[in-house]
């Protein structure tokens, strides 16, 4: 009962984080920043229950969030539908998409099965490309407009920051809450010892493809909020790229953690942002770093800087002592 | 209770498995033996549908269970624990046993993410069994423990605690004295006894003689994957066949 208080206390704080940083950072381009980090939380977050989880990899998520952001589009821009209907079809849709491609990919293991995944997002990659006449091709599709509350229109970076942000963490109430139950437990168990969690009455594989959909569903949603956010969308946000970047956010954050997903999108948003000052060589800084957190927090940044912080506490209590 | 007809089983050239057959009674601790390479462990794996045979079948209460896989089993009263321990090493204790009451419960992924009332109401119950269980094999002190931190001989208890959670009619145990010193063995056999006058049919591997003879009511003895014998223990230790199979031609 203690560690469901704990729990409690963790995501009200994070409520306060979220709800008070417009005061510290008002200027738009930070703002901006901070959408993308709440866009890309939620993808981790999808990612994270199904790689972290369940323990199947998935290298075509930005094929997932491409055609939740595509859909959104095409259904708004084109034939001018409701942007809140045109992102529940899109959930819906990429949902069942997912299920039914599930079913076959997901006997597959391992390296087969990134290899499948990749070849899935591949294929939603060339079609973003090649279906012009819907998608608009290579040069993207615009004239998206933005959600709407009402008269209310999320149209400002501080508006789309708060409106991102309450999905964001509506999504992480949401995981925490299944990843603490029995679904959260079966597929923790699957993970472990899978043959033990069949014997007790799991039926892995329709669980693998129930979490691989709803991972999904979940990245089409952040799609349809990028794509209203951004009013404009292109083949280039959701190529194969995207897709490893997302499986980095999840390992750098920590496999199997809610707040870790959270930690790995806002290192791998923000670090870019922060090493414009190297330049030209910003992107050799930013390998070496997340090379340096691979190696020294094999865990994750979400169990590796607990204990950094002690170490580095310890460091300064000798010191103090020494000085005395 | 659990009956196998003619079951055979090849991998490649090699027969594991050659017309095996017998019948487990509702109620009886049975034990199957037989030297290194008899074929004891395949037997299982086929009753519990992790392998398909060759030939043959496998009835449960006179249902064909042939062709199910394991998760179907569970829910039929079937479930078995492992030569080398198969505990979720990464949960608790307590939540290893819950997820045995994994099909006592129902809760789908949307009640489980929007805290469904049905869902903690089940919840709860689950962890009150769930309880009960660890108490059944004497391990509840270790519930809040991370199930890879236990020694070896804790792991084999809480793995027969989670198996008994799934509320089975029949329980298959790949040599549960496995890796366990006197004393623990010694509460195995008080554990097994106590399963059975639970009213769960107990089929066992093992290699444990002492073991065997002290709690089995009939004994199959398998060699070179085909059966050599059957009957009860004393009838066992008498058998000129199983004695020449275990010490040799003499």
């Amino acid at each position: 009962m203690l560690s469901a208080y704990r729990e409690i206390v963790k995501f009200l704080l994070l409520v306060a984080i979220v709800l008070l940083l417009p005061l510290l950072i008002q200027e738009g381009y930070l703002l901006n920043v901070m959408v993308f980090v709440g866009i890309h939380s939620i993808l981790a977050l999808a990612l994270n229950l199904l790689l972290g989880y369940a323990g199947q990899i998935s290298l075509g998520h930005a094929g997932f969030f491409g055609l939740g952001a595509y859909i959104s589009g095409i259904l708004t821009a084109t034939y001018s539908i409701n942007p809140w209907a045109a992102m529940l079809a899109a959930a819906t849709l990429v949902t069942l998409l997912a299920f039914i491609v599930g079913f076959p990919i997901l006997k597959l293991k391992g390296h087969y099965l990134a290899m499948a995944t990749l070849g899935l997002g591949i294929i939603i990659y060339i079609i973003f490309n090649e279906a012009v006449d819907h998608t608009g091709g290579p040069s993207g599709l615009s004239g998206i407009p933005n959600l709407s509350l009402g008269g209310f229109s999320f149209d400002s970076d501080l508006r789309n920051y708060y409106l991102i942000w309450t999905f964001t963490l509506v999504a992480i109430g949401l995981s925490l809450n299944l990843v603490n139950s029995r679904i959260g437990r079966a597929l923790r168990a699957i993970h472990d010892s899978e043959v033990a969690a069949r014997v007790m009455g799991v039926n892995a594989r329709l669980l693998k493809v129930q979490i691989f959909a709803l991972s999904a569903g979940l990245s089409a949603v952040a799609g349809s909020l990028y794509a209203h956010t951004m009013t404009f969308v292109a083949p280039a946000s959701f190529g194969f790229n995207f897709s490893v970047e997302l499986v980095t956010m999840v390992i750098i954050g920590g496999l199997a953690s809610i707040y870790g997903s959270l930690l790995g999108a806002a290192l791998l948003t923000v670090l870019p942002e922060m090493l414009r000052a190297f330049q030209d060589y910003d992107i050799i800084v930013y390998g070496l770093l997340l090379i340096v957190i691979t190696m020294f927090m094999p865990g994750g940044l979400v169990k590796g800087l607990p204990g950094v912080l002690t170490a580095l506490r310890r460091k300064a209590a000798k010191e103090e002592s020494g000085d005395a | 209770m659990l009956e196998v007809r003619s079951l055979t089983q090849r991998f490649g050239g090699i027969t594991a498995l050659e017309d095996i057959s017998f019948a487990v009674a509702k109620g009886d601790i049975t034990g199957i033996i037989g030297p290194n390479g008899a074929g004891k462990t395949t037997l299982f794996n086929i009753v519990t549908g992790l392998y398909t045979q060759t030939a043959g079948a496998v009835l449960l209460n006179g249902k064909d269970i042939s062709n199910l896989p394991p998760e179907r089993l569970a829910p039929l009263g079937l479930v078995r624990t492992f030569q080398n321990i198969e505990l979720f090493g990464t949960m608790t204790v307590l939540e290893n046993v819950m997820l045995g009451l994994h099909t006592r419960s129902s809760s789908g992924i949307l009640a489980c993410m929007a805290k469904m009332p049905w869902h903690l109401r089940e919840e709860r119950l689950i962890r009150k069994q769930a309880y009960e269980w660890l108490d059944f094999c004497g391990i509840s002190t270790l519930a809040e423990q991370k199930a890879s931190n236990l020694p070896f001989g804790r792991g084999r208890f809480l793995e027969i605690a989670r198996a008994m959670a799934v509320n089975p009619s029949i329980m298959l145990m790949d040599e549960p004295a496995a890796g366990l010193n006197n004393r623990e063995t010694g509460e195995l056999a008080a554990l097994i006894r106590k399963i059975r006058a639970a009213g769960v049919t107990v089929v066992l591997v093992e290699h444990d003689m002492e073991l065997v003879m002290d709690i089995c009511d009939r004994i199959i003895v398998l060699n070179l994957g085909r059966k050599l014998a059957e009957g009860t223990p004393r009838e066992i230790q008498e058998n000129p066949a199983v004695i020449s199979a275990y010490l040799g031609e003499g």
